[in-house]
């Protein structure tokens, strides 16, 4: 797809996030998108396209009364949403439809209108993985870590080092969950989740939603909002399994999917701006950074180390505080995309000066899915 | 450790094998005839050729420690934190287990140390694959 033919022009969250016990998880979904198209000034009778996960489009379809003529149930875990806004400037692009509503809510906290799913007990992964006492993310996407810090020589502070640098860009984010400044020596310090994770290097656990309104780069400009372009995307997946991924230093299916974007999108690392890097677990922006080729292979924990990545550093990332600070509902990735597109409207509350490209890269399922979204304010 | 009935192993057709292999205290892989690659999970094709032509061997049971987490959030039919353990066998292939017969600390479980299999009968069907310390009485 030639890059910037389409663009995201409505953007919001959810009217609030962390605690939302009050909301059941469709109606955070509607509140996201009510305020998605209220950004763009759309009614859901203007949206004939529409995509989200773990949710059926069928639902929201009947609940926000829209009538497709193009739909995408795609559920790949919480990178779902990069993959809708692939699967959805494509359609744009191929004229299946012209006005595509993504949305997402999550009563991840509060677990209300929602249902717990289990791993099913004759999958590969329920015969070989869950009879060992594995008990969701914090005990399976964290077991390649000790490798990792076998391989490459990361530390443990380090890793803590990563929740350490989120929080300093939390602290400036009035909406993050959490803002008070943290030491590596508090978070070595905190609870253990399972060793060599501490509660501080876990994702948060909260509610929320977001939504996003993609259309044509030609109708972008009769938006009141600053259109947001697609220059490239990316996507792939490698294995449901932890103990059977390829390599326990390296996601394939990052690799393949950062790939794919940057060559979509024809830059160079030393074009982007801005970066944001799902980060379920403190591991993840170091698998990130490198996977996506920033830094080279080792590397990424001395570069975070060196504030790189932090406040006035030269490659800022995750700067609405990510998953770890900011807020993390299960399936993180629309929020990391939000924060993407405030950070290329102006309108971050971390904003970095004057970014004109934002790289958006999430992970899915543990290390099971990978997408990845270049973004620009500037139209190729 | 005890084990949750909802977190047994349902066998397959695919599978059965594997499971009535543990059952008699033998760890099985599958290797190609095509292309004489080793592989573990069981799938009756090989996932690097897609022959299917592929055939049931029995593994030596000696493997290595690989990776693994000390779980400390327990869940009730637990009492203690205890280790995730991903172990790579010597004939490649990798597996989830725990370890046993051993303390579940990082001064215990140390990388790459030598292994061997045992197994952990949870029901008359079900046999699970774990490690301890080699003793050099794996196959
Ligand atoms: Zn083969």
């Amino acid at each position: 797809m030639k890059p910037g033919s389409v663009a995201i022009v409505g953007a919001a969250e959810s009217t609030q996030l962390g605690l939302v016990p009050q909301l059941s998880q469709i109606q955070l979904h509607a509140d996201a998108a009510l305020n998605a198209l209220a950004d763009c000034g759309l009614t859901p009778k203007d949206i004939d396209g529409l995509a989200c996960a773990a949710e059926w489009p069928t639902e929201l379809a009947h609940y926000l009364g829209i009538t497709p003529t193009w739909v995408d149930g795609t559920m790949v875990g919480g990178c779902s949403f990069w993959l809708h806004v692939r699967h959805a400037s494509a359609a744009i692009a191929a004229g299946l439809c012209s006005t595509v509503l993504i949305t997402h809510g999550e009563s991840g906290r509060s677990w209300v209108g929602t249902q717990a799913t289990s791993i099913n007990q004759s999958s590969l992964a329920g015969q070989f993985e869950l009879p060992y006492g594995v008990l969701g993310a914090p005990t399976m996407f964290t077991v390649p870590v000790l490798r990792y810090m076998k391989e490459y020589g990361l530390t443990h502070e380090q890793l803590a080092n990563v929740a350490v640098v989120q929080r300093q860009w939390a602290a400036r984010n009035p909406r993050a969950s959490q803002r008070d400044p943290i030491t590596v020596e508090d978070v070595l310090n905190s609870r253990i989740i399972a060793w060599p994770f501490h509660i501080l290097e876990c994702c948060l656990v909260t509610d929320g939603g977001g939504a996003l309104v993609l259309t044509s780069a030609e109708r972008a400009a009769d938006f009141p909002t600053r259109p947001v372009y697609v220059l490239g995307t990316g996507e792939s997946v490698e294995t449901p399994m932890i103990s059977q991924m390829q390599d326990f230093t390296s996601s394939r299916a990052f690799r393949v999917s950062g790939a794919k974007a940057f060559a979509e999108a024809g830059l160079r690392h030393a074009d982007v701006d801005h970066l944001m890097l799902y980060d379920a677990f403190a591991h993840l922006p170091i698998y990130g950074l490198e996977d996506l080729g920033f830094v080279g292979k080792g590397e990424a924990g001395a570069f975070i180390w060196e504030g790189h990545t932090a406040p006035g550093g030269k490659l800022p990332v995750n700067t609405n505080g990510g998953g770890l600070s900011y807020m993390h509902s299960g399936m993180y990735g629309m929020y990391a995309l939000q924060e993407s597109v405030r950070q290329l409207r102006g309108t971050a509350p971390a904003q970095v000066p004057g970014a004109e490209i934002s790289v958006c890269h999430g992970v899915g399922g543990m290390f099971g899915a990978s997408g990845t979204v270049v973004l620009g304010n500037q139209r190729p | 450790m005890s084990i949750n009935p909802k977190t047994l192993p349902r066998p397959t057709p695919e599978t059965r094998h594997f499971w009535e292999g543990a059952r008699r205290g033998e760890l099985l892989l599958q290797q190609c005839e095509s292309c004489a690659k080793v592989y573990f999970p069981p799938r009756p094709f090989c996932p690097e050729c897609a022959s299917r032509n592929v055939r049931v061997i029995r593994a030596s049971g000696r493997a290595i420690l690989y990776s693994y987490v000390i779980n400390h959030r327990l869940p009730k039919w637990i009492d203690a934190p205890y280790a995730i353990a991903v172990v790579e066998l010597e004939e490649g292939p990798r597996m989830m287990t725990n370890i046993v017969d051993t303390p579940q600390t990082p001064e215990a479980l140390v990388l790459d140390m030598p292994l061997e299999v045992v197994f952990e009968p949870v029901t008359a069907d079900i046999s699970l694959p774990k490690f301890r310390p080699a003793r050099g009485g794996a196959r």
